[in-house]
């Protein structure tokens, strides 16, 4: 069982790394891009017993309580078998 | 009195913040380790700056789970003093002590430099002895210092008087281009709504001594100091 959490910076909140990003997107030419922002991504990678229910229970967990501040991010959880 | 300085594995400002309270304030004063639980018989904690945890995940996020966190946490219900500086203050708006986070700086650079601000709030145990509309001169040393709160959260600082110190210019005002980092407001130093907690981005601890270049962070010290002597 596997956990795949997407932390996303909320909108609205500045992402002056992701900006950085965009323009470095378009000095090597790309210039169709609108905006790019940065995020993380976590593979939490379960025992051999633990179930899909557990799993996703414990993924919510650590992303609201670490994995994720909640006054600037959001996240996503994908369980994988 | 008893101050002490919280040392985490990545902590770096612990021996200045001792120091200045030692030499300057003239106090008794010990290190804490992260791992300790137990703080009775101190009057104020400061969490130093640093990189505590190498500021792996967000600069602070994981410090406060600390076993001496926890401890802070009951120690600050109690109406202990807790200052953060610089990591310090990180770790207080990741553990929920104070609102708000600092991002990583608008330019994107660490800078190390001093900067002006400006005592916003003198009703406060770390301003009260500082001459009202004073000036600050006070290094900053940082990669993370905007600091970021949404509208409702910065309404209830305006409203409170939580804002305690604003990047300003010479002459005091609170410019744009005397903002180092984008910080919401030019706010470079907040409390909590009882004013027993307190988190700044500037290090005044590095301005103490007049061989550093400034000695207007010992007003802040030496208020702490006489707000635990007044009880």
């Amino acid at each position: 069982m596997k956990a795949n959490i997407y932390v996303t910076l909320k909108t609205g909140v500045l992402d002056p790394q992701g900006k950085a990003i965009h323009h470095s997107a378009e000095m090597l030419g790309h210039l169709n891009i609108e905006d790019i922002r940065q995020g993380k991504f976590f593979e939490i990678y379960f025992k051999n017993d633990v179930t899909a229910e557990e799993a996703g229970k414990t993924a919510r967990k650590l992303a609201d309580e670490m994995l994720a501040n909640p006054v600037i991010e959001d996240y996503r959880i994908e369980i994988v078998e | 009195m008893k101050f002490g300085v919280i040392v985490f594995p990545g902590s770096n400002c612990d021996h200045d913040a001792y120091h200045v309270i030692s030499k300057h304030v003239g106090q008794p004063v010990d290190f804490i380790w992260h791992r300790e639980t137990d703080l009775s018989g101190f009057d104020a904690v400061i969490i130093p700056g640093g990189f505590s945890y190498g500021d792996y995940l967000r600069p602070g996020a994981l410090a406060r789970f600390s076993p001496v966190m926890k401890a802070i946490r009951t120690f600050a219900e109690n109406g202990g003093y807790v200052f953060g500086i610089c990591n310090g203050f990180q770790i207080l708006c990741e553990s929920g002590l104070l609102p708000g986070v600092l991002l990583r700086n608008i330019g994107q650079n660490f800078i190390c430099r001093h900067v002006n601000l400006r005592v916003e709030n003198n009703n406060t145990p770390y301003t009260s002895e500082i001459e009202p509309n004073s000036t600050l001169s006070i290094p900053i040393a940082h990669a993370d210092g905007n600091y970021y709160c949404d509208d409702d959260t910065y309404r209830q600082l305006e409203e409170n008087g939580q804002i305690v110190f604003r990047y300003c210019n010479e002459a005091g005002e609170a410019t744009e281009e005397s903002n180092p980092n984008g910080a919401r407001a030019n706010i470079a130093g907040i409390c909590n709504v009882e004013r027993n907690v307190l988190g700044m981005m500037p290090h005044p601890e590095r301005a103490c001594e007049e061989l550093l270049g400034s000695t207007d962070g010992l007003g802040i010290f030496k208020s702490l100091a006489k707000a635990i002597m007044n009880g």
